[in-house]
């Protein structure tokens, strides 16, 4: 078949992106055709700035270089401005006479810098500042003059300030506005940044309008005239005023223009074959001038380009963070607030720190800090995702506090610490080599610097430290994912909860028929979301969905957990941590037989059996003749307990009893990821049931029920649920809460994750006050672990998956 | 039928392992060998069959372990990707592990060491 042709006008950020998503879901759809108007292939626009305070080279912020346009069978047409689209004829003319013609025809021209009408505008010495060959004058400047005026207090003309004063110019900014970045920061964060700019010696002046500027004898400029009368010397003029989208070619060839080019949520222009992204676009009457926008922008022209028919953009909320090395400012949203909002704010002029917060309806709606920005991304996303916050509002302000808290020294201001300092404790990454690919490789997101660096992609507890490294590199083209609204993977674009949607109403029963459905974009998924959908399809299709074992991760295929050097361990069951003689001498031969190299008491209140091979594990398990105890599963692990009202001299409960039968009743229940309980016979708690999903505490008058606790990397206090004063009601409540978490919850997601999302009040609605439902919940929990079969005497017995554990020879 | 798309030897002078259905679709199994160690035999959903050696690039964990998907395998330690036709880490990891050729016909495995 005959290959379409795609041409792109304007090789900047956003069109590119758009094409490398497209190549990456529909790599041979069309032959494409790129042209730019500047002789360079294509390059990180924002850290121009970086470049010119000197702290990076060209070179390091090349995005995509020529090679990357060969490779993929890109024609590329550098330093050739397009100056007519032909409709009719669908092609297009540049200034050197080339002409190439399109089926479908993407603009990305970007915008163009606004420059004050004002007399002496046009005179040597008087630039912008928008891309390489500006950024490369005001070097060249730097060399030999020394008066340099940045025209505009934004965040460009900060920039380009920050940067000429480190080449050596005395620099003064000029700006209309009583304080600085009027658009981004309220007064007071405004005050303090200009102090700390004037600490690192910029000038400023205020509230000044320009009149004109002055030529000197050599003809270049000399002076700036200002309204009032005053002068300043100026042998430099950089004009950072704000950009228009650069809409000319558009307008020229009758497509719609209105500020920007206009398009629809598929970002198709007026001309159904023409698409448009990036700053020059006006979509729902905004047009944005930030990269993480046009990244979103990009991915729905692409996905729309390439027939997918899916995906709409519907706008963006951005956030901003200066990339002035040493300043630590960060803003999002609506920030000046209105009528019926709130705001929270922190105020410590003498510590340098300022923090506000504004709300609405309970919701975070937008927000300013200075100093100390290390939870800006927390709450941008909060704001992102509107969750409600009014549970957590006593401490909003102190942040989120998972930064630092175990793994990395307590570090939680990635801005001050060493280049050599870990960052990821798990994979031993540190914050040199993550600043370094987020400069080098171009990564913009989260999920780049994982797969790149590794660095947060274990345990995750590092991913506010990443996240400020991200924010404070690419400064406001960094943006938190929208998790709301995440996919579930790349394999497909629908998010869990609609997968679970689908799955239940459709009731789908297979791996394949689930795919099927939803259109899946892999045949099989990948090992991400096959898991996943095992889990969705079993837990809420229980005794008829069918359980693949392939979809299943290597521990719960084996029913043990792999180690290092790829043997096994192998855990059974003691109920509620208790043993007695047989037992332990059925482990011990068990141990000599097998020549199993470790024991040890685990903090679940029982015994691991370590480096284990595999193929031993069946006879391992039918010598033990004990019970799983599924340390492997996203399932129920232990139900810790402690000695209780039998023994302990301070019991007023038999919680040794009450462990036993929790752990019967939920014995073979898998869930979206491990469970942990713990039930102790008074206050004092040597159970520790506070940090347990499930954590139950005797009193005198019957127990108190706790959920949502967890230990480990961030450490959560379970929340009180309700007191009960029976057995029975214990195993009630607790099966309804657990069920209500196996059917609402994402998969992987800890009751904690779970619960923070939907609020106690939400859990407390449907498992405490509701009766009939708690009734069902429990009900739906039974049937789903009736008649389960213990996976190891199964196997032991030969009857399942024998070849699992057999090897081969040749 | 399906084979890879290496050079194959005639499927008489490699060595028999067993039958297509003694693995699993969408899984594999170990074939311990003398010369090469353990290797992995993949299956896929559209009954193809690869060989690895059963060793990750990344610190050697067990392919044979892991999800197979298309035509790919997560190894089961750290969740590297890596191609079964041949071995090779997705990008942007990088790494490779030795791959063997190997052939089904009349539903048998054969395995070219
Ligand atoms: C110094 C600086 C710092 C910045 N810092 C940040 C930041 O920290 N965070 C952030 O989010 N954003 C920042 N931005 C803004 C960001 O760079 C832009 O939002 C982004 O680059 C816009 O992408 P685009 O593809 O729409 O336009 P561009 O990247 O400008 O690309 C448009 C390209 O099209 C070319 N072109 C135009 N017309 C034609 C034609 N007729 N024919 C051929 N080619 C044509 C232009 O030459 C240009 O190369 C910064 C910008 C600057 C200048
Ligand atoms: C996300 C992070 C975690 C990972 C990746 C992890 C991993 C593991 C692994 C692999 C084992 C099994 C070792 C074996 O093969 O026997 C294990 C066991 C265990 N872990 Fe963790 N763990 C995590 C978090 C936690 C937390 C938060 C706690 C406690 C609050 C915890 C407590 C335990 C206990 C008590 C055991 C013993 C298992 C048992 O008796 O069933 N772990 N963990
Ligand atoms: S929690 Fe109370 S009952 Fe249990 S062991 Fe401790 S002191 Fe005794
Ligand atoms: S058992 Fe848990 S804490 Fe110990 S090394 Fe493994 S994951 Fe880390
Ligand atoms: S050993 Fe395979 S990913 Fe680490």
């Amino acid at each position: 078949m005959k290959k379409m042709k795609l041409v792109m006008v304007g090789n900047g950020m956003a069109g590119v992106r758009a094409l490398e998503e497209l190549l990456k879901i529909s790599p041979d759809l069309y032959e494409i055709t790129v042209f730019g108007a500047e002789p360079h292939a294509n390059y990180n626009r924002i850290l121009l700035s970086p470049v010119l305070a000197g702290e990076m080279t060209i070179k390091e912020i090349m995005l995509n270089d020529v090679d990357w346009y060969e490779a993929n069978g890109i024609r590329l047409h550098l330093n050739k401005k397009v100056v007519k689209i032909d409709r009719v004829r669908r092609e297009v003319v540049a200034e050197d006479g080339t002409v190439e013609s399109y089926d479908r025809l993407l603009l990305a021209t970007g915008s163009n810098p606004f420059i004050l009408p004002v007399p002496g505008k046009d005179l040597p010495g008087v630039i912008s500042y928008r891309d390489i060959a500006d950024t490369d004058a005001m070097i060249e400047a730097a060399k030999t003059h020394k008066h340099a005026i940045v025209i505009g207090g934004g965040l460009l003309g900060l920039e380009a300030a920050n940067g000429l004063k480190l080449r050596g110019m005395e620099v003064t900014v000029v700006h209309i506005m009583p304080w600085l970045m009027e658009r981004q920061l309220d007064r007071v964060a405004a005050g303090m940044l200009q102090k700390s700019l004037e600490d690192k010696g910029l000038k400023f002046a205020l509230e000044k309008h320009t009149a004109e500027l002055v030529a000197g004898p050599d003809g270049r400029v000399a002076a700036i005239k200002f309204k009032d009368g005053s002068e300043l010397p100026a042998d430099l003029v950089v004009m950072a005023v704000g950009i228009r989208p650069n809409t000319a070619l558009a307008e020229s060839a009758g497509i719609y223009v209105n500020r920007g080019i206009v398009v629809n949520d598929t970002m198709q222009t007026y001309d159904p074959k023409i698409y448009a992204v990036g700053e020059c676009v006006a979509h729902r009457g905004i047009a944005y001038g930030l990269v993480a926008p046009l990244f979103e922008m990009a991915k729905v022209c692409a996905n729309h380009l390439a027939h997918m028919g899916i995906g709409l953009y519907k706008g963006s909320v951005t956030s901003t963070k200066l990339k002035v090395t040493g300043v630590d400012l960060f803003s999002a949203g609506n920030f000046t607030g209105g009528p019926d909002t709130e705001e929270i704010t922190l105020n410590d002029p003498v510590g340098g720190v300022y923090k506000k917060l504004v709300l609405q309806d309970n919701k975070i709606i937008g927000g300013v800090m200075y100093g100390d920005t290390a939870d800006g991304s927390w709450y941008f996303q909060l704001l992102k995702d509107k969750q409600d916050v009014h549970d957590i509002r006593d401490h909003l302000m102190f942040g989120q506090n998972h930064l630092g808290n175990v793994g990395h020294q307590g570090q939680n201001k990635a801005a001050q610490m060493a280049d050599t300092a870990e960052v990821c404790g798990c994979n031993g990454v540190c914050k040199g080599v993550i600043v370094k690919a987020i400069k080098e490789k171009g990564l913009f997101s989260l999920e780049d610097v994982r797969k790149h660096t590794k660095a947060s992609s274990s345990c995750g507890s590092c991913t506010g430290l990443v996240e400020q490294l991200l924010a404070s590199t690419v400064g406001g083209a960094y943006q938190p994912a929208d998790t709301a609204a995440k996919p579930m993977c790349g394999c497909t674009d629908h998010t869990h909860e609609e997968v679970r949607a689908a799955i239940r109403a459709n009731k789908l029963l297979d791996h394949e028929a689930t795919y099927g459905f939803l259109e899946w974009r892999t045949p099989n998924g990948c090992a991400s979301c096959r898991p996943a959908i095992n889990y969705y399809m079993l837990s809420t299709w229980p005794h008829e969905a069918v359980d693949d074992s392939q979809s299943r991760f290597i521990n719960e295929r084996a029913h043990a957990n792999i180690q290092k050097d790829g043997t096994y361990s192998v855990v059974p069951r003691m109920w509620g941590g208790i043993t007695n003689s047989h037992e332990l001498r059925k482990i011990a031969d068990v141990v000599d037989k097998y020549k199993i190299p470790t024991v040890k008491v685990t903090g679940g209140q029982r015994i691991d059996l370590l480096g284990v091979k595999k193929e031993d594990l069946p006879g391992v398990w039918k010598d033990l003749d004990m019970p799983s105890g599924h340390a492997y599963g996203k399932s129920l692990r232990t139900v810790k307990t402690c000695v209780g009202s039998e023994w302990c001299r301070f019991g007023t409960q038999d919680s040794t009893r009450m462990g036993i039968e929790l752990e019967h009743d939920l014995f073979g229940m898998w869930s979206p990821h491990k469970v942990k309980l713990a039930v102790s016979g008074c206050p004092r708690n040597c159970a520790e049931s506070g940090i347990k999903d499930v954590g139950v505490i005797g009193v005198d008058s019957g127990w108190e029920i706790y959920v949502g606790g967890n230990g480990g990397i961030r450490t959560e206090v379970a929340q009180f649920l309700v007191k009960v004063a029976t057995h029975e009601e214990v195993l009630e409540y607790s099966g309804a809460f657990l069920q209500l978490y196996r059917e609402e919850a994402r998969y992987l997601d800890r009751t904690i994750h779970w619960l923070s999302r939907v609020g106690l009040d939400y859990v407390k609605k449907h498992v405490v006050e509701d009766a009939e439902n708690r009734k069902a919940l429990y009900a739906r929990l039974k049937f789903a672990v009736k008649d389960y079969a213990d996976p190891w005497r199964e196997r032991a017995a030969g009857k399942v998956a024998k070849q699992d554990f057999e090897m081969l020879s040749a | 039928m399906s084979t890879t798309e290496l050079e194959l030897p005639a499927a008489t002078q490699m060595k028999k392992i067993c039958t297509l259905t003694e693995i699993p679709r969408l899984g594999a199994r170990v074939v311990k060998t003398a010369a090469h160690g353990n290797i992995a035999v993949f299956r896929n959903a559209d009954d193809e069959v690869f060989a690895l050696e059963d060793k990750c690039p990344h610190k050697g964990g067990p392919l044979s372990q892991g999800i197979v998907y298309g035509k790919r395998v997560a190894c089961p330690l750290h969740n590297w990707n890596i191609e079964l036709k041949d071995g090779c880490a997705v990008a942007p990891d990088q790494g490779c592990v030795r791959s063997f050729a190997v052939q089904v016909q009349d539903g048998t495995v054969y395995l070219d060491i």
